[in-house]
């Protein structure tokens, strides 16, 4: 392996994990605040590049890029509002079953008003084409994807630390009792994570389309795979999901250039591992919520 | 639908209607081969259609259930078959042990007089294993592993589809002829009928003495191919030789673009529907069963109808539903009956009719021996998006092969090298 080749290979695992730690990120942020592992993640990463399919025609790529998952985190928002929150107090194989059941409901809902056949979505005009740097060759779009992921962490990252809302979602995270014992209602708080968890979903959807096409069934293999990134990262860590899907990346990534018959089943073996050896998870700690 | 059809409460005209025939034919003796007939005469003759509708070969079920479902509007619009109208039962293939429960299904319950469809290799191959035990005739519309025809050929079952060695003959010998590439790369979808389309396009480069420089198998579903891609970079083919399918297809041609590839790419096979998504990104060459823009008058005249029915132009999947549905219809009216084995017979060596001849321009014939029908493929290329008519007009053709004048056996599996061995017609 040339080491253009080695820094092709990683940068190309390092897209393939950016876009894991996106959709890791939505699940692991509703989780932590919400208490419902989402089963129609994988289903609103879908819808998200659907969306983008139907608005880049008025709004272009970059209009698209903005609304489809302001679109779907708004769809959230109103599934958060009107199913979800009767569940809170439920047991939570609840939540577990809604999501589930919406997960299908929208598969199906996608295949009715879009049909099965996939939608053409071609790579953005201004991205087309690739970026040589020495000897090394990449792709302009691919080097997009990683450029807005680290951006949005950094966003998020900042959301969460410096804004006000930011701080109530990380105390009501962690102890929702005494937010309220402060007079702060988490009612909204809890929508908006919702909506912006399956906002995230959206995006890496959109962000998809160029390269994986847009078709029904888009969101299978992606949304298994977040579950296991936020399972090696520790359930409700968001810096365990960014590094956790970083990992993942560069391991199934590098299984295709070994063997790459066994590179679906890489990531589950590196899951059995780590849950082995640190059964919360890389991050994972102990939540006196959840015990 | 199931509950409402299996409700004992219902009065079941069939039942009622079987039964007084059979008293009628015991009382009247001599009658008795009449009377059923007229009987009958009320019901549809139905055929099922076993299509994907859900996984990565999924967005070919709409386009085989548009072309079926055409194909028996416009039979019964001239009177169906032996008078009977005919009716379609469509079902979803989804893997291949749902296949074989839903044509159990169709079989058993819905007392079709054939199946046909099929699009992936695997699920072809259990099905037919299931109508050879039950004697009901298939039609594989969609299916291309060479074992369909070869080791694993059953007396029940044709095939309209091409196999894989008449794809890979048709697309090898024109590229190794006209772009002069020996090294080869092959990428593969790693089931069966991956596999098969691997063995016979390495046959082929070996036997015209070209190098194997890699190849990869690549589990089905797999959306992320830029690891595979800079394999191929690294290994400096001349040509990149795809043996994937469905899905799949899409998602490599266009990130094999996006990452700025411009070593020569050619498939094995290729599905419109899959090429169409890809859109301008697309280029390489492809062997294709059936494209719309064929030049020929029944062809165009065909997609014309198609596209005011449904909105768009059939791909390659709504022709091959198309003519197994019409196969069917001429087999019925061929062996007058509806019985499987007298089907078959009346297609073993059977020519397409007038009123629906294959739409190539050139007589077209199962052969008896391993039930495959013979016929031409199109080598196309991926036209420059300056050039488009349309969005859908993505392909030119380059070339017929066999070439008019030429024999169809040219291209298909020599009887020498076949293992196919039909079962005695009982």
């Amino acid at each position: 392996m040339t080491p253009a080749v080695l820094a092709e290979f990683l940068l190309n695992g390092l897209v393939l994990g950016a876009l894991y730690v996106l959709m890791a990120l939505g699940l692991s942020i509703i989780f932590g605040m919400v208490g419902i592992i989402n089963f129609a993640h994988g289903a609103l990463f879908t819808l998200g590049a659907y969306a983008a399919y139907q608005l880049q025609g008025a709004l272009g790529f970059s209009g698209a890029l903005v609304a489809a998952p302001v679109a779907v985190g708004l769809l959230g928002m109103l599934i958060e509002a009107t199913l979800l929150r009767r569940l809170y107090l439920q047991d939570p194989l609840q939540g577990l079953l809604l999501t589930f059941g919406l997960a299908m409901v929208l598969e199906q809902g996608i295949r009715l008003v879009w049909g099965l056949s996939p939608k053409q979505f071609d790579v953005p005009a201004g991205f087309a084409g690739v970026v040589q740097l020495g000897t090394l060759t990449y792709s302009k779009y691919r080097s997009f994807i990683l450029l807005s992921v680290v951006l949005l962490i950094a966003g998020l990252a900042l959301f969460l630390q410096k804004t006000p809302v930011g701080v109530i979602v990380r105390a009501g995270s962690r102890d929702p009792m005494m937010v309220r014992l402060l007079g702060i209602s988490l009612t909204p708080v809890l929508t908006l994570v919702f909506g912006l968890g399956t906002a995230f979903a959206a995006l890496a959807g959109v962000l998809s389309a160029p390269l994986a096409g847009v078709q029904p069934a888009m969101g299978v293999n992606v949304g298994t795979a977040a579950f296991v990134v936020v399972t090696i990262g520790g359930l409700g860590s968001l810096p365990g999901a960014i590094i956790s899907g970083l990992l993942v990346g560069q391991v199934v990534s590098l299984s295709i250039y070994f063997q790459p018959r066994v590179a679906e089943a890489s990531m589950y073996v590196l899951m059995a591992v780590i849950l082995l050896l640190r059964p919360r998870g890389l991050m994972g700690e102990r939540w006196e919520k959840f015990d | 639908m199931a509950t409402y059809r299996d409700a004992p409460s219902r009065p079941n005209r069939r039942q009622f209607l079987a039964t007084a025939g059979l008293a009628a034919a015991a009382a009247a003796g001599t009658q008795e081969l009449a009377f059923p007939a007229i009987v009958r005469a009320q019901e549809p003759i139905r055929i099922g259609q076993l299509i994907p509708f859900t996984g990565f070969l999924g967005a070919i079920g709409e386009y085989g259930k548009q072309g079926a479902t055409l194909a028996v509007e416009e039979l019964n619009e001239k009177g169906g078959a032996l008078g009977r109208k005919l009716e379609l039962i469509t079902e979803d293939e989804a893997n291949p042990g749902v296949a074989v429960q839903k044509a159990r299904k169709l079989i058993e319950k819905d007392r079709v007089v054939a199946i046909e469809g099929l699009v992936s290799s695997a699920s072809c191959l259990a099905v037919g294993d299931e109508v050879q035990r039950a004697k009901l005739l298939m039609i594989n519309a969609g299916a291309n592993s060479d074992e369909i025809r070869s080791k694993r050929c059953h007396r029940y079952v044709f095939s309209t589809e091409g196999c894989n060695t008449q794809y890979v003959n048709a697309i090898g010998n024109w590229l190794i002829r006209e772009r002069k590439v020996s090294r080869w790369y092959f990428l593969t979808s790693d089931y069966a009928f991956g596999h098969d389309l691997l063995r016979v396009a390495r046959n082929l480069l070996q036997a015209n003495k070209g190098t194997e420089v890699g190849s990869d198998l690549a589990p089905t579903g797999t959306t992320d191919f830029s690891q595979y891609i800079t394999k191929m970079k690294a290994a400096k083919p001349e040509l990149i030789f795809h043996n994937l399918a469905g899905a799949d297809v899409t998602n490599f041609l266009k990130q094999y673009a996006e990452s700025g590839m411009t070593i020569e790419v050619a498939g094995g096979v290729i599905d419109s529907a899959f090429a169409w998504p890809v859109g301008e990104s697309l280029r390489g060459h492809f062997p294709i069963i059936w494209w719309h823009e064929l030049n020929n008058a029944a062809s165009r005249a065909w997609a014309a109808r198609y596209v005011k029915r449904w909105g768009r132009p059939p791909d390659n999947q709504a022709y091959g539903d198309y003519l197994a549905v019409h196969a069917i219809a001429q087999a019925i009216e061929k062996a007058k009956s509806t019985d499987g084995a007298k089907l078959v017979q009346a297609l073993e060596g059977h020519t397409l009719t007038a009123a629906m001849d294959g739409l190539k321009g050139r007589p077209l014939t199962f052969r008896a021996w391993d039930h495959q029908l013979l016929q031409p493929m199109y080598v196309v290329a991926a036209r420059d998006k300056a050039k488009w008519k349309d969005k859908w007009d993505i392909f030119e053709i380059i070339g017929e092969v066999p070439a008019r004048g030429a024999a169809l056996e040219d291209i298909a599996i020599p009887k020498a090298e076949s293992q196919c061995q039909l079962e005695p017609l009982s």
